[in-house]
């Protein structure tokens, strides 16, 4: 099968003051499919994507996004070009309702005519059960709602690249079932990159994995592929061959 | 009725309600209202900045000022006819909403504050500088005789009001027509969050720059108008005091409401009235209603009234 790389990362890297979140990452994600980017707590994986989509300014490196080079480019003008995020800690207009929410999604991402916007924002909010809470103000949603909402807003967007940032942390036992049966309802039109520390979501829905650790790829493969290697084993043990 | 029609015709019927006013009114009060119009224009751009945006600026009176100076110095040294004046005062409340938006928007909460409170007194200091225009504290009478637009005398109690009104009105409904647009929804993101606005593709820089114009530009049309009908232009106006004004208008009368600011300046200005005609330590008691209205009404008059009564106000 000829892969085609949506996105691609070469020597990416982050320090913070002295500390190196990210070291000299070659990347590159695969167009259509779910990859899951996973690795132990303060591996870099949010600094990482927060590279790919403007948010954190990268220390070094390039990024490649449809074969361009988006290194130069602001937050705002990646998002324009087909990509969407969600961040690990909630990040919603807590005043507004939740159609208010995605209605601002919906008006940057598509050209919609006025009286088309409601329909529209109706349809995503069917999409994550969420459309009986439409009036709701966003504040007053559970934290599990919150985080539905919040992927809402990235499905308004239409993304050719969806970046998730733990999306299913707070979602109870259905509604990550739920959340699994979208993103793979998605994928083929829409590339997924997704940060995920629930390994039965991992096993459950990405194509492909990779690990990342001490802010470098450790190792990239199928679902069976990282599940035998020795060294992706260890990292998340906590333990190191040469310690 | 629908909640955009309901938002319409609330326009509309206030607008009306203000002219039936005039006829109504004893002349003492619609003297009074007149003034309160071209404030509450200034009410109404500072609001648009924080109410809707979330910029908290200090110093909006160098918006003001700009508008009222730009408008005076040209009618005073150079002649111009009141429509060209007031045109002038437009082009210089712009020139300088431009240049600070540029400048404050690299900051941020405190420091915005911090710095535009800079900029509005570097202001106020210019304008004491060049004293020999502009009179510095002491001011400058527009005179009578100048202040006609064709047959319409400014200086008469209706035409100043119908001109007050007018206004207002101009102002009134492109607030109701911006807030209601996809450029207010926007605002009001960023005002919510800015960064989550940035994620989803907004050009905040941009957003922001543009709603300081559009609030530098109506302050500074306030003042302008402020100048014209009223015959005066005066340092005073650029101080601080004057930065402080439209925030307390707003918030008493209610942020991010479009008719917030009408009503925090007719309560503020009734207050200080009624409270400095029964003693004279007037701040005493309109700082006693203000504390009132602070704790037992935190969203402001009409913030209040949207949270209790009318969801849809916009
Ligand atoms: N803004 C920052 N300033 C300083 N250090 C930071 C900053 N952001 C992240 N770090 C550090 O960089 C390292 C990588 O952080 P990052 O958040 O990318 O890890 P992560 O893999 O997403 O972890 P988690 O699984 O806990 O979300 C951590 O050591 C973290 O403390
Ligand atoms: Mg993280």
């Amino acid at each position: 099968m000829a892969s085609v790389m949506i996105l691609e990362t070469k020597g990416l890297s982050k320090s913070f003051g002295g500390l190196q979140a990210n070291t000299d990452i070659d990347f590159k994600l695969q167009e259509g499919l779910i990859t899951a980017l996973i690795g132990p707590n303060g591996a870099g994986k949010t600094t990482f994507v927060g590279m790919l989509c403007g948010r954190i300014p990268a220390t070094s490196g390039q990024v490649f996004f449809n074969g361009e080079n988006i290194s130069a480019l602001p937050a705002h003008q990646r998002i324009r070009l087909g990509i969407a995020y969600t961040f690990q800690i909630t990040s919603i207009f807590p005043g507004l309702s939740v159609a208010g929410n995605v209605e601002l999604s919906l008006r940057r991402a598509q050209k919609l005519k006025t009286k088309d916007i409601g329909a529209a924002v109706q349809k995503v909010l069917a999409q994550v059960n969420l459309s009986d809470r439409a009036d709701q103000v966003a504040k007053d949603l559970s934290y599990g709602h919150q985080r539905i909402l919040e992927i809402a807003m990235g499905l308004a967007q239409d993304p050719k690249l969806f970046i998730l940032d733990e999306p299913t942390q707070g979602l109870s036992e259905s509604e990550v079932e739920e959340f699994i049966a979208l993103i793979k309802s998605l994928a083929g039109d829409t590339t997924i990159l997704l940060i995920e520390h629930n390994m039965d979501v991992v096993m459950k829905s990405a194509d492909h994995i990779a690990v990342l650790n001490f802010g470098e790829l450790l190792a990239e493969g199928t679902p069976a592929e990282i599940r035998e290697n020795k060294s992706v084993q260890s990292a998340y043990l906590g333990t190191s061959e040469d310690a | 009725m629908t909640d955009i029609q309901r938002s319409n015709w609330l326009h509309i019927g206030v607008v009306i309600a203000l002219a039936c006013s005039f006829f109504i009114l004893p002349e003492y009060h619609s003297g009074n209202l007149a003034r309160i119009l071209v404030l509450a224009v200034y009410a109404m751009g500072y609001n648009l900045l924080f109410g809707y945006t979330g910029l908290l600026s200090l110093g909006h009176a160098l918006f003001f000022a700009a508008g009222m100076y730009g408008l005076g110095l040209a009618m005073q040294f150079f002649d111009f006819n009141p429509i060209a004046a007031v045109i002038a005062g437009l082009i210089l409340a712009l020139v300088v909403s431009i240049c600070v938006g540029f400048l404050a928007l690299r900051t941020t909460g405190v420091a915005f504050m911090i710095v535009t409170l800079m900029f509005a007194q570097a202001g106020y200091l210019t304008i004491l500088y060049f004293g020999e225009y502009t009179r510095g504290d002491e001011g400058f009478v527009i005179q009578q005789a100048d202040r006609m637009v064709g047959m319409i005398d400014l200086t008469s109690p209706m035409g100043r009001f119908f001109t007050a009104l007018l206004l207002f009105a101009i102002c009134f409904f492109i607030i109701a027509y911006i807030v209601r647009s996809g450029f207010g929804l926007a605002l009001v993101a960023i005002r919510e969050n800015e960064e989550r606005a940035t994620m989803l593709g907004y050009d905040v820089m941009r957003l922001k720059l543009q709603a300081v114009v559009i609030s530098g530009v109506m302050s500074g049309s306030a003042g302008a108008a402020y100048a014209l009908l009223f015959g005066y232009a005066g340092a005073t106006f650029a101080t601080v005091q004057y930065s402080i004004f439209p925030l307390l208008w707003v918030l008493l009368g209610g942020a991010g409401v479009t008719i917030g600011p009408l009503i925090g300046t007719i309560f503020m200005f009734y207050l200080i009235d009624y409270s400095s005609a029964i003693t004279p330590a007037y701040m005493l008691i309109a700082g006693l209603a203000l504390v009132l209205l602070t704790l037992f009404a935190p969203q402001g008059l009409a913030g209040e009234l949207r949270r209790r009564f009318l969801p849809w106000l916009p």
